[in-house]
């Protein structure tokens, strides 16, 4: 436990940002008051990324309700469980299998926005490029050597990097300084890029339902409380002249 | 040489503004903390209505299901039972519903939307215990009445329409649930027609 | 008729157990001194975050599940399945930031004034005794969200016992109850943190009051306000009359009741403070991620370390401290110092003058570098540590330490400024 203690407090400052803290993030535009591009992020996301990973915390009734999407219509066209509209959003992946099939279970992604922030999550998903090497055929700028396929392939196609060489101190760095498509996906760059944001739209949606009420309710509460501080400062100045 | 304030209306005027703006502030805080005592989502969903497939009840049979938490029947009721209702008023407290134990359209005779399928939570009005249901031996209870529910408890009986007989402790008739059929053989319990 | 009903309630109830008498002993003919300014509102403040997070508290205990299993689960239950219940949540980890903020800014008040001094020695030891029993309390709140902040956060400060020689190893295992933090350390900080804890500081706070009570405040120019009984003069006394248990024995000066005068002024900094705090609560709830750490939305896990780990801000001075020196025994030792010295602080300090408006040069450049001192630790402690960083902090650590040896130092024939007679206003 010494062993442990010392290795916690002293290499703290050595394991900070391990998963590529440093690589530039592009700012994620997203917008939860546009019920289009969430619905759309929802079916997105069902489709490609439900199939392994869940959103176990919120419930279908609740996406359904906030997003404006019919209930029948969640419940014939976004629901692939066996599940109620009730339920909590959990795949039918069991935990074990998919250990074997991915080295890891695949996260929950309810929080994901608020763990790794949108931005990540944009410039993650923008980030597949053709490796050979990798057991899927991929590997990524933002999450080196990622134990998961390039689900959107479909969408996107897999591009390939480009390399820059640089040579500091007489060693050659390559970097990738940007990817270029092979024009096999369904969408042009300007298309994908739009559904990644619908995608990280209904993400963020996902990791705080409450977000826009919140911040409604939020000027109420400022604007009541001003008006409560005038009233209370003009009456502390009404009995103070007793003192002054 | 006194605290005694100086009154003037100004002050008076402030204070109390001072004190409904903060009680009304005060009453707001408090609407958190009372709404978070009501079911939450998860209790909804647990709650939620329950579809029953009503096709295989054989006549005269009566099967549970949970909503809520609560036993809800259904029972198929023979024509020999639904010609029976009518004749019972006299020894029924409601014979004709006036209570409003029940949905708008189950107050008629038979209690129920379609005359053999009766629905029903099966809880004594009394003091909540679940009646047994006496296809065949409630004339033991009484008189000339061959089936009917029994409650265990404290004594209480109802016909097949869930109409309580007179001189049992059980002030009401059984509580029908709001309940519609989505198609000819599926009942939708927990939730009116037209109700999303 | 309605006002007989009322004043025959009273004498019926004060019969029985003295209610007006209290009511004008603490409240109504308290004597308060008249000058206090800014940094005297954040004694009721505590007391509002306090109520805020008792009220919150027991509400989120209604709907949170206290196990290993369950915790992460619940606490989005209450974020999403419980009506209000994100709002109540907020509220009481905004509540949780707000508190040390608010408790800083008192004991800053109370070093910049004196207040710590003789006669107020056990209000300073009660205030510091709530500030340590705070401290308890948030460390095992934080462990309740089982996320990885928690866990590892949690799984550090644990191990610091461990530094403790002979009986180190053992004793962290007692705390923990398993060989990793488990449910089982989880259960046991949960009954702590919901019904231990808050008894002690509910009973600290109490008698934090009682003898501040007894003594009577200090002000921001720390000259009493009770004088020697037939020795001010009609105008220094004033207009207002006040318990005989003050006026009896002393001539009491420059003084208002605490109630109207300053239960209107506290009303006043309560609806400011709240401005600010609700601000927080429902547009900031994250704080930049200091208030809630990202981390903490994934859930506890005993085999992977975050990649960055942090305490929460207010604790970040001391750990900055631990970490600052590079043996992991005389850490924890200074670690539990930098607190253990503050307690001190009524003998550190000799000189009699009170407030930092009329000592030294010296005493008044001290607090200067104390506070800079503090805050740059505060900073590190957030931050990963570099070799740059580690030497920062090693100086800052030198000048927390220095701050209460130089004073014990000058102190004894510091020279200050002649007091003043009568309270001023600045």
């Amino acid at each position: 436990m010494k062993k442990l203690m010392i290795a916690l407090v002293a290499l703290l400052p050595t394991l900070v940002f391990a998963a590529g803290g440093n690589v530039h993030l592009d700012k994620a535009e997203y917008d939860l008051t546009d019920k289009t591009s969430l619905q759309n992020g929802a079916k997105l996301f069902m489709n490609y990324c439900f199939a392994c990973h869940s959103t176990g915390y919120q419930r279908y009734q609740r996406v359904a309700t906030d997003l404006d999407i019919p209930a029948e219509l969640m419940q014939d066209n976004l629901i692939f469980t066996d599940s109620k509209i009730g339920d909590l959003m959990n795949n039918s992946m069991d935990e074990k299998d998919a250990a074997k099939w991915f080295g890891n279970p695949p996260l929950d992604l309810t929080l994901e926005a608020r763990l790794r922030g949108p931005d990540w999550i944009y410039t993650y998903l923008r980030s597949f490029y053709k490796d050979e090497n990798r057991p899927f055929g991929v590997n990524n700028t933002v999450f080196k050597d990622v134990g998961m396929p390039h689900v959107l392939e479909e969408l996107q196609g897999i591009p390939t990097a480009v390399f820059e060489t640089t040579v500091v101190n007489g060693v050659e760095h390559k970097t990738i300084v940007g990817f270029e498509s092979n024009e096999n996906g369904e969408m042009s760059s300007d298309e994908y890029d739009a559904a990644v944001l619908d995608l990280v739209n209904f993400l963020v949606y996902a990791g705080e339902p409450n977000k826009l009420e919140r911040q409604n309710l939020g000027f109420w509460v400022l604007g009541f409380l001003v008006i409560l501080f005038i009233l209370s400062y003009l009456l502390k100045k009404e009995y103070w002249r007793d003192v002054h | 040489m006194s605290n005694a304030p100086v009154n003037s209306g100004r002050r008076k005027f402030l204070t109390l503004t001072t004190a409904v703006v903060g009680g009304v502030g005060a009453a707001a805080v408090a609407v958190p903390f009372v709404k978070s005592w009501s079911p939450s989502e998860k209790a909804k969903a647990a709650g939620a209505p329950v579809a029953v497939d009503v096709s295989k009840i054989q006549p005269g049979q009566l099967i549970r299901v949970e909503w809520r938490g609560k036993p809800v029947w259904i029972v198929s009721r023979t024509q020999k039972i639904i010609d029976e209702l009518a004749s019972l008023s006299g020894q029924l407290r409601d014979p004709d519903s006036q209570e409003p134990q029940q949905p708008e359209y189950a107050s008629n005779i038979n209690r129920s939307l379609k005359e053999e399928i009766f629905v029903a939570v099966g809880l004594c009005t009394h003091l909540g215990c679940s009646p047994t249901y006496l296809p065949d031996s409630f004339g033991e209870q009484v008189e000339g009445i061959e089936s009917g529910f029994f409650c265990p408890c404290h004594g209480s009986k109802f016909d097949m329409a869930g109409r309580v007989f007179q001189n049992v402790p059980a002030p009401l008739n059984l509580v029908v649930p709001p309940h519609h059929y989505v198609s000819d053989t599926q009942i939708l319990i927990g939730l009116d027609k037209g109700d999303a | 008729m309605l006002k007989k009903l009322v004043t025959g309630t009273i004498d019926w109830v004060d019969a029985r157990i003295p209610m007006t008498e209290t009511w004008n002993k603490h409240l109504a003919q308290y004597p308060t001194p008249v000058n206090f300014n800014f940094w005297y509102f954040f004694g009721s403040l505590a007391m509002l975050v306090l109520v805020n997070q008792l009220l919150t508290g027991i509400w989120l205990t209604m709907h949170y599940n206290p196990s290993a299993e369950g915790a992460f689960a619940s606490i989005e239950y209450i974020m999403r399945d419980v009506p209000y219940g994100w709002l109540l949540r907020y509220m009481h980890s905004t509540g949780a930031s707000a508190f040390f903020v608010v408790i800083y800014l008192h004991m800053f008040r109370g070093l910049i004034y004196g207040s710590y001094q003789k006669p107020r020695e056990l209000i300073w030891i009660f205030g510091m005794l709530i500030f340590l029993v705070l401290m308890a309390e948030a460390f095992m709140g934080y462990l309740l969200p089982w996320g990885q902040m928690s866990f590892w956060g949690a799984q550090v400060i644990i191990s610091l016992f461990g530094a403790i020689p002979i009986i180190g190893d053992d004793l962290t295992l007692w705390i923990r109850g398993d060989y990793v933090i488990s449910g089982a350390t989880l259960n046991r900080f949960f009954a702590l943190h919901v019904v231990a804890l808050p008894l002690a500081l509910v009973a600290l706070v109490f008698l934090h009051i009682v003898a501040l009570h007894e003594v009577g405040s200090n002000n921001p120019d720390g000259i009493e306000i009770k004088q020697k009984k037939g020795s001010a003069s009609e105008e220094a006394k004033g207009k207002f009359t006040f318990h005989k248990h003050y006026s009896g024995k002393k001539d009491i000066i420059d003084a208002i009741p605490f109630h109207p005068y300053f239960t209107v002024k506290d009303i006043m900094g309560v609806a400011g403070f709240l401005i600010f705090f609700c601000a927080v609560i429902f547009f900031l709830p994250e704080g930049g991620g200091y208030f809630l750490e990202p981390p903490n939305f994934e859930p506890a896990n005993s085999l992977k370390t975050p990649d960055h780990i942090a305490p929460v801000w207010y604790y970040t001075p001391y750990y900055a401290i631990l970490r600052a020196i590079p043996d992991k025994l005389i850490g924890v030792v200074f670690f539990g110092g930098s607190i253990a010295i503050l307690f001190l602080l009524p003998w550190l300090d000799r000189c009699k003058v009170k407030s930092i408006r009329y000592r030294s040069w010296i005493h008044k450049a001290n607090i200067t570098q104390f506070i800079i001192c503090f805050i740059v630790l505060g900073v590190l402690g957030a931050l990963a540590a570099t070799p740059v960083r580690t030497i920062i902090a090693q100086i800052a650590s030198v000048g927390y330490f220095g701050f209460f040896i130089a004073l014990w130092v000058y102190s004894k024939n510091e020279k200050t400024k002649p007091l003043p007679t009568r309270l001023t206003f600045k």
